[in-house]
């Protein structure tokens, strides 16, 4: 273990805001009451303040500007140390989602999540990661997918896909005018949605394809806080989307790849994109605002809309599903809390990904599942292939009996034929 | 020179120095620090993002204020009940009008002093006994948040101990004990009266760029 690498790393990703947070932070406690993991298991050392403490030791130590002054009266905290980083690498990596739920009650504003990413860029420079993580990324980098999907296999499921739904769908198309790209959760396990994208854009008169040498989303890159995986993966959707002269690459229902490609990528390339990022929320409203996708019909079904953490709170998109969802659903209710203050479904942030945190996340999602209690819905609507994977496999654990489904699945059910 | 032109002269004087050139090296320290230019596109505006969340966190927001009640309503009573003491007693404002300027200022009545007292001293108290009674805040507490504590509760009993104004002692204790405070201020977390608005500045304008601020 690299521990010099890892103290190394911290102090250089701190930066004006990052000290603004360390050092406005009162240890009030407030943001244990935001943190599903301590709700859920009552573990002191899950309060995201305490999380935080590598780097605010770190930050005490090297970057404080009155640091000089107060080493020589001894009041700067302890060097950081192999146990040190042993021990919090359950609190970044197994117990925290970077949902950021923590921030909007901080009196502070705090962007702890933020935080505990800088602090896993540490982890990472250590060596200090989850196998499960760098077992992704080794698959990522090598085979395009952190699940491992070739592209021989993703051409397979879209042909499969194409025969379904009697819709050509043509890869590697150049000069149209989107480019799709999907979370490696959907090609495994939700490929429909590649047939109801195909049928809504047919309907639409969108232009579309799917490149085979980018069509994952997923980045791992950003989830264990590998800044150079995080590049590498991104630098393949840009480099395949500007060889192929679209004019926009659509993020799929997956939380962490809009943040990646959209918030994170430029800063990651060094340079603005030749085409713009939308998210499918936003195509998908834009064309309904635009009236190019009728629907016929409206789901009677008690519906409820699940907010994927990284679009919603930490990615604006917020009343897009609900346009949507107005549009089809006759009985839809909110949970509460929603929107930007939503319930993490558990397994974000590589959480899922984590065989040691599996415990934790079963654990986690009872927040999520008092929300569903309270409101009783007949399924569960969401905008993300990594949730709807850990929320249904969290409600098969807990025994209840409820679909989640992903909203453009549902949209492509009511396009009039 | 006695005690009392000591601690409300040359000590002053230096805690006072301190303080401010403390301050305000933390905080040119700090921004100097600077942030990379961030290179996606912005969906709104950073400034209005950064202006919101000032005044976004003076309350927990999503429905945080009812589990939070107990650290929001002490915490308010806390810094309301000191402001008022600080800026509006009357013994404060002739010192500051002796010793920083000589603006005419409005003060409080004596039973308005006593009253805004005993509220931050509620305030307090009721912060200090969460941070030694909940598993949390034992926890994630350390010298730092324990010393400010004392030292802010110190200043304020000396403070009320001096009201009457008529042992000199007590004053010359009361002051001993802000010059001290003044010193401590900027290398310890009471630094934080000036860097919220850094902290909910930042964040604003980092996911105000995005359209939200959480």
């Amino acid at each position: 273990m690299n521990v010099s690498a890892a103290i190394e790393t911290m102090v250089s990703n701190i930066d004006a805001s990052a000290a603004s947070y360390l050092d406005a932070c009162v240890h009030c406690g407030q943001c244990a009451e935001a943190c599903h993991f301590y709700e859920n298991t009552g573990d002191v050392r899950f309060a995201p303040v305490y999380k935080l403490d590598l780097m605010r030791r770190v930050y005490k130590r090297h970057k404080d500007p009155l640091a000089g002054l107060k080493k020589l009266v001894g009041l700067v905290p302890k060097e950081l140390t192999q146990t040190d980083l042993d021990e919090w690498s359950e609190l970044i990596y197994d117990s925290c989602t970077l949902c950021g739920r923590c921030t909007i009650v901080c009196p502070m504003g705090i962007d702890i999540a933020g935080l505990v990413r800088k602090t896993r860029e540490g982890m990472v420079a250590a060596g200090v990661v989850p196998e499960g993580l760098t077992g992704a990324a080794e698959r990522a980098l090598e085979t395009g997918s952190p699940l491992g999907i070739k592209p021989e296999t993703f051409r397979k499921i879209v042909a499969e896909q194409a025969e379904e739904t009697g819709i050509a769908i043509e890869l590697d198309k150049p000069g149209v005018d989107y480019m799709v790209i999907l979370s490696a959760m959907e090609i495994l396990n939700f490929y429909e949605v590649i047939g109801a994208l195909a049928k809504i854009f047919k309907k639409a008169g969108v232009t579309w394809t799917m490149s085979t040498k980018a069509y994952e989303a997923t980045n791992v890159g950003i989830q264990m806080g590998d800044k150079a995986v995080a590049k590498t993966l991104v630098s393949r959707v840009v480099e395949a989307a500007e060889e192929l002269g679209v004019k926009y690459v659509v993020s799929p229902e997956c939380g962490h790849a809009y943040s990646a490609l959209n918030w994170e990528g430029p800063n990651l390339v060094g340079r603005s994109y030749k085409f713009q990022v939308i998210h499918i929320l936003e195509l998908l409203e834009q064309l309904r605002v635009e009236g190019r996708i009728p629907t016929k019909g409206k789901d009677s079904r008690r519906l409820t809309f699940h907010d994927p953490c990284q679009i919603v709170r930490r990615g604006g998109i917020v009343e897009e599903p609900r346009n949507i969802l107005g549009q089809i659903a006759d009985n839809f209710v909110e949970m509460s809390p929603n929107k930007e203050a939503n319930i993490c479904c558990g397994g974000g942030g590589g959480v899922s990904s984590n065989s040691n945190a599996e415990k934790l996340r079963l654990l986690a999602f009872g927040s999520k599942k008092r929300q569903l209690d309270e409101v009783k819905p007949d399924a569960m609507v969401t905008a993300c292939g990594n949730c709807r994977n850990v929320m249904e496999e969290a409600i098969d654990t807990y025994e209840m009996t409820m679909p989640v489904l992903s909203i453009t699945e549902l949209l492509a059910e009511y396009i009039e034929d | 020179m006695s005690f009392l032109e000591f601690v409300e002269g040359p000590l002053w004087y230096v805690a006072a120095a301190v303080f401010l050139i403390g301050a305000l090296w933390k905080v040119v320290g700090i921004l100097r620090l600077g942030r990379k230019a961030d290179l996606s596109i912005p969906r709104a505006s950073a400034t209005a993002g950064a202006v919101r969340s000032q005044f976004l966190h003076f309350v927990p927001h999503g429905g945080f204020p009812f589990r939070t009640i107990y650290h929001l309503t002490a915490g308010y009573m806390f810094h309301i009940g000191l402001f008022l003491v600080l800026l509006f007693g009357a013994p404060h404002v002739i010192f500051a009008q002796n010793n920083i300027y000589a603006l005419p200022w409005v003060t409080m009545p004596y039973w308005g002093f006593v009253v805004a007292a005993q509220v931050a001293f509620a305030g307090l108290i009721l912060l200090w006994v969460r941070r030694i009674s909940d598993p949390v805040m034992i926890k994630i507490s350390d010298k730092d948040d324990h010393i400010g504590s004392w030292l802010t509760f110190l200043v304020m009993l000396s403070g009320c101990m001096a009201l009457q104004e008529s042992v000199v002692a007590l004053r010359a204790t009361h002051m001993l004990l802000v010059d001290m405070w003044l010193i401590y201020f900027p290398f310890s977390r009471l630094m934080h009266a000036v860097t919220f608005m850094f902290s909910r500045g930042y964040t604003g304008a980092f996911f105000g760029r995005r359209g939200i601020v959480p």
